[in-house]
């Protein structure tokens, strides 16, 4: 079962994973984006790791619904309100439960994930971070590491599509080459939960 | 690539301190990133905020004051505001008459100013939005995030502005505001890369001898690379971009716009050529402003922005505005 001290470990990984991959996610960022995407989600993983030091939320669900309102009110630009809009729907989706099983995770970041695509209008294959978070969650009921790969190879996928979403949108056939960085650093979220599951195996 | 800052980090920060110290008839919330008229809320008056990335000074805090924005929002370079900051602007600027948020189009600026919108529909601030998307170059909607907004934001906030002055209810300041965008198109080039403080290093690569044609302002580029052209060349390939988009019945206001780098001796020398081609098409003019309004940090070019107008719009143009980037009539 994984409960509110798992979902925190989770962020906390992601915030660590971040902070290392960010001049990544700035370097893939910068042919087809404006070169910020590392900076911007490391101030707002900086946030969320600040938040829940500071506010002890005692549930998974409120774990998460407090590091997506942090990621709101710090990222901006698209990546604020989609990541924030992920973490914020899957926490709401769980509700009160103090514990949570895999399945029942798997099934609330799904409720996440299509509230990223309703709200940015993005489906699979236009080169965005759906391309990395839809393979993940299909492949979650097969466990976390399941879930890393898909999510890697989703974002690895991105490479050879034109996007169609987003600022690299305007480079049309100019964006096909590159990776995408918002699919990279949602493929980091996805990996961070086998840092946050391996701390419960060693307990 | 030597900037006269201290760390990237603190670039926006810095700049509203120093924004504050030059322009006290603004308050400048630098923590919380609002810049307001001093004399917000004003009674019965529509309040109109905007905001966006920082780097496009003056816009949009340098259009804040009476005739123009009652504030505006300005996030990290290049990334949108936060709804926090837009909230909180609202929340400021709000005297009942309701709210204006000026969006370009650009996704984190839709999804944030959404958001902001709707927290502030919950505290009982009454919200209407208007989306600037009027550059040209973005040809295939279908298939990108639509219409980028560039220049015609000025001419939104310009007008909208003295409509909310004049005591105009918050539909019909949104009408009109619409009502510009719609009128308005744009077209920029540019003929070097721009450098962001985080990165240090041109955000593309643009080689000496070339100019990108139709790009937009955080330098995501446009149609075609070409070798370099003249600057009657240019005016020729930008005012065709547009007027292929739009014929104007009526005259139109043209915004020559610099994009940062590129000095007023070569936009007003671009501007004749522009005048050239409109007068060659039939183009009436009826105002014209030469300047960098809406820029892109120290990418060197110039976009084109043609508004046409009616006899109210231009009316509205050239009531008084008192604000530190634009300032007429007062």
């Amino acid at each position: 079962m994984l409960d509110a001290e798992f979902f925190r470990r989770w962020m906390t990984a992601t915030a660590a994973s971040v902070d290392r991959e960010a001049d990544r996610l700035t370097a893939l960022d910068s042919p087809i984006g404006d070169a910020d995407h590392g900076s911007n989600l490391r101030r707002g993983f900086t946030a969320v790791r600040a938040a829940l030091e500071k506010e002890d939320p005692g549930t998974p669900g409120a774990v998460l619904v407090l590091a997506g309102r942090q990621l709101i009110s710090t990222v901006g630009g698209a990546s604020g309100p989609l990541y924030g809009t992920l973490l914020r729907r899957t926490g709401k989706d769980l509700g009160d439960a103090a514990e949570v099983d895999e399945t029942r995770f798997a099934e609330a970041l799904r409720v996440g994930v299509d509230a990223v695509m309703q709200l940015g209008g993005a489906a699979p294959g236009d080169k965005t971070m759906i391309d990395a978070l839809v393979p993940a969650v299909d492949a979650l009921s097969a466990g976390f590491e399941a879930a890393r790969s898909a999510a890697e190879q989703g974002a690895e996928a991105t490479t050879p599509l034109q996007a169609r979403k987003g600022r690299a949108s305007y480079l049309g056939e100019r964006s096909i080459g590159h990776q995408d960085p918002g699919a990279t650093s949602a493929a980091l979220l996805i990996a961070a939960l086998i840092d946050a599951g391996a701390d419960t195996a060693g307990e | 690539m030597k900037m006269l800052i201290n760390v990237p980090e603190s670039v926006v920060a810095d700049a509203l301190r120093g924004m504050a110290a030059a322009h006290p008839e603004l308050t400048v919330d630098v923590e919380n990133r609002v810049i307001l008229r001093r004399d917000a809320p004003v009674a019965g008056k529509v309040a109109l905020v905007s905001g966006g990335g920082s780097g496009h000074e003056p816009l949009h805090g340098g259009f804040v004051g009476p005739g123009m924005l009652s504030a505006a929002c300005p996030g990290e370079v290049f990334t949108s505001p936060v709804p926090d900051q837009m909230l909180r602007a609202a929340a400021a600027v709000d005297s009942g008459a309701g709210v204006l948020f000026i969006v370009k189009n650009y996704t984190g600026d839709v999804l944030n100013f959404d958001m902001a919108a709707e927290l502030a529909e919950d505290e009982g601030i009454q919200v209407a939005k208007v989306l600037v998307d009027d550059d040209v170059a973005v040809t295939d909607s279908l298939y990108t995030a639509g219409r980028r907004g560039t220049g015609a934001t000025l001419f939104v906030e310009k007008i909208a502005g003295a409509a909310a002055e004049e005591g105009q209810p918050l539909e019909r300041v949104e009408a009109l505001a619409r009502q510009v965008n719609e009128s308005s198109r744009s077209f920029g080039v540019a003929l070097s890369a721009c450098t962001t403080p985080a990165k240090g290093s041109p955000t593309f690569d643009l080689p000496s001898g070339e100019l990108e044609l139709g790009v937009g302002i955080h330098g995501e580029p446009g149609r075609e690379r070409r070798a370099m052209m003249t600057s009657g060349e240019i005016a020729d390939f930008a005012v065709h971009a547009i007027l292929d988009d739009m014929t104007p019945r009526n005259p139109v206001l043209v915004l020559v716009n610099g994009m940062g780098a590129t000095p007023l001796l070569e936009l007003y020398g671009f501007n004749a050529e522009v005048q050239r081609v409109l007068s060659q098409r039939g183009v009436a003019v009826a105002r014209t402003l030469v300047g960098n309004y809406v820029t892109s940090l120290d990418m060197a070019g110039a976009s084109v922005t043609l508004c046409q107008v009616d006899e109210e719009l231009l009316r509205l143009w050239d009531a008084p505005v008192r604000t530190a980037g634009l300032r007429w009539g007062v």
